[in-house]
C-alpha cells in the first residue's frame, strides 16, 4: 500500500487555494473570449473586457482576482489503495487552507457561528467532500466559492408529473430572478435526481468540470445546450446592464432517483467559475 | 466605447439631478466603505440615538470588504458586494443625507422610494473584478469598527473608479431597461 504524508497534503491545498484565486483558468479565458465574440451589447462588451483585464491583473500581480476569496470547498477523491500518514486528512486539508489564506492574503470569510456571526478569522473550516474510489492517489480539488453566487442557488423538490420541461424551467427561472447578483456572465451548475442533498452535491460538483465541457451522455449534452441557448435569450447580460450572454455554459449531472420524487438542483458560479487541482501520488511504504 | 462622465465627491443634489441609469462613470474622491455588519451597527447606534461614525450627508457608501492588502498595496482586491443585503438598512442612511450606493445587484422598492423621495443613485462596480478596482483606490484608512476586519468602514480615496448608474434619482433602472432591450423570450 502506497503512503501521503500530511505535510504533502498541507503544502498541495496551500497552493492549490492561492492559485484558484489568483490564476483564471485557461478554459474560462477562453470562455471569456469567445463571449466577447458574441455579446451584442457594447457595454456588455466593456464588461468582458475589464474582466479579461482583470484576470490578468490578478495574474500578474499575485492578487485574488475578486475580494470574495471564498469558502473553501474541496473536492478529495482518496484512492482505496492508499494511506494518509502523520496526521488525520480532514486536519492536513483545513491546516492547507488555513495556509493558504494566509500567505495568499486572501480573505477570511467564514463565520464561526450562523448566529453569533463572529469571524474564525483563517477561513477555516473547509466545507468538504469525500470520495473513495479506486488506485493510489490522492486528488484533491478546491473551488473558492463566493457567497453573492451561492445565494442565488436554489433547490425545488419537482413531481415526476413536471418531467424534463418542469426541470428546465425551474432552472431558467432561478438564473432569470437572480438576475445581476451572481456576477453574470455565470456558469449554471445543475443537478437532477437522488434525494435533496444529492441533488444539490451534483449542481456543485457540475462546475468543477471544464468549461463548457458536455456531459458525456449525448441526451444530457442537449439537455445542457438548449438550457444554454433558452439562459442567454433572458436579455441579463455582463453584470445585468443587459445582453446577449449571461452564462458562459450549463453543466448538468444526474442520478437515479425515487419513483416518486425528482430533485432539481442549481448552483451558479460567477464568470471566474474557480477551481484548482492536485494529484498525491503516494510513495512505497 | 461609451462616453464617460467624471464625477467628483461630495455627491451633492445637483450632481444627483444630473446621473441617469445608464451613465458610464469614472468617480474620483472620497467614499466611504460598509456592508453586512457595518450597516447593522450603524443602524443600531442611530437607534439609540447616537452619532454615526462619519456624516454621511452627500457621501458614497461603497459595499466591499476588501481582501487584505499585501506590502506595498494600498488595499487588497476590491470589488462590490451583493448589494441587495444591504436593503434593510439603506433606506435610514439615505433618510440621513446618503447620495449615492455603489455595489452590484437588484435592490428592493424599499430602497428605490427612499433614493427618489431624498434624491440618491445606485451605482454599479464590476462584480468579480476587484484586482483592477483595486487600482483605482490610492488611498485608504479604518475609521471605525476595526474589530470587524474585512467588514470595518474605511475612509478610500477613489481616482477614475468604473462605475454605472444603475438606478437614478428618478427611479430608472438600467437592470430593467437593458434586460427589456436584448430579452428574446
Amino acid at each position: 500500500m502506497k503512503q501521503i504524508g500530511v505535510d504533502e497534503i498541507v503544502e498541495g491545498v496551500e497552493k492549490i487555494c492561492i492559485g484558484a484565486n489568483y490564476d483564471l483558468g485557461e478554459d474560462v479565458m477562453q470562455g471569456l473570449q469567445k463571449a466577447l465574440q458574441i455579446e451584442s451589447s457594447p457595454l456588455g462588451c466593456e464588461i468582458l473586457e475589464k474582466l479579461i483585464e482583470n484576470a490578468q491583473i490578478a495574474h500578474n500581480e499575485r492578487v485574488p482576482m475578486c475580494q470574495d476569496t471564498g469558502m473553501a470547498v474541496l473536492f478529495v477523491e482518496l484512492g482505496q489503495d492508499v494511506h494518509v500518514v502523520g496526521g488525520t486528512l480532514t486536519v492536513a486539508l483545513n491546516e492547507g487552507v488555513r495556509r493558504g489564506y494566509k500567505k495568499g492574503y486572501l480573505r477570511k470569510s467564514m463565520v464561526m457561528d450562523p448566529f453569533e456571526r463572529v469571524n474564525t478569522g483563517d477561513n477555516t473550516p473547509a466545507i468538504i467532500h469525500y470520495d473513495i474510489v479506486a488506485g493510489d492517489k490522492l486528488r484533491i480539488t478546491v473551488a473558492p466559492k463566493g457567497i453573492g453566487s451561492e445565494n442565488m442557488g436554489s433547490l425545488k423538490m419537482c413531481k415526476p408529473s413536471e418531467g424534463l420541461d418542469g426541470a428546465m424551467q425551474f432552472v431558467v427561472d432561478t438564473v432569470d430572478k437572480a438576475g445581476s447578483n451572481p456576477c453574470p456572465p455565470i456558469v449554471v451548475g445543475v443537478g437532477v435526481g437522488g434525494t435533496m442533498e444529492k441533488a444539490t452535491f451534483l449542481a456543485k460538483k457540475a462546475l468543477i468540470r471544464s468549461l463548457g465541457e458536455a456531459n458525456s451522455d449525448p441526451r444530457i449534452a442537449k439537455i445542457e445546450q438548449e438550457l444554454l441557448e433558452r439562459i442567454n435569450r433572458l436579455g441579463i447580460g455582463p453584470q445585468g446592464f443587459g445582453g446577449t450572454v449571461t452564462a458562459l455554459a450549463v453543466h448538468m449531472e444526474v442520478f437515479p432517483t425515487h419513483i416518486g420524487g425528482m430533485p432539481v438542483a442549481v448552483n451558479l458560479n460567477c464568470h471566474a467559475t474557480r477551481h484548482q487541482e492536485i494529484i498525491l501520488e503516494g510513495s512505497e511504504a | 466605447m461609451t462616453d464617460v462622465i467624471r464625477l467628483e465627491t461630495p455627491l451633492t443634489q445637483d450632481k444627483v439631478a444630473m446621473l441617469k441609469a445608464g451613465d458610464n462613470v469614472l468617480l474620483s474622491g472620497i467614499v466611504y466603505t460598509a456592508r453586512d455588519a457595518a450597516h447593522k451597527k450603524m443602524v443600531e447606534a442611530l437607534g439609540r440615538g447616537e452619532a454615526l461614525p462619519f456624516d454621511v450627508k452627500d457621501q458614497i457608501i461603497y459595499f466591499v470588504g476588501p481582501a487584505p492588502a499585501k506590502e506595498g498595496q494600498v488595499i487588497g482586491s476590491a470589488g462590490p458586494t451583493t448589494s441587495g443585503r444591504m436593503d434593510a438598512y439603506s433606506p435610514i442612511m439615505i433618510g440621513q443625507g446618503l447620495t449615492g450606493m455603489i455595489g452590484k445587484g437588484l435592490r428592493s422598492e424599499e430602497v428605490i422610494e427612499a433614493m427618489q423621495e431624498h434624491g440618491a443613485v445606485y451605482f454599479g462596480a464590476i462584480g468579480g473584478a476587484g484586482a483592477l478596482i483595486a487600482k483605482r483606490i490610492v488611498a485608504s484608512e479604518v475609521i471605525a469598527y476595526p474589530e470587524l476586519g474585512p467588514e470595518a468602514v474605511r475612509r478610500i480615496e477613489v481616482k477614475d473608479f468604473p462605475a454605472i448608474v444603475i438606478i437614478d434619482s428618478q427611479g430608472n433602472n438600467l437592470y430593467e431597461t437593458g434586460k427589456a432591450k436584448y430579452r428574446q423570450a
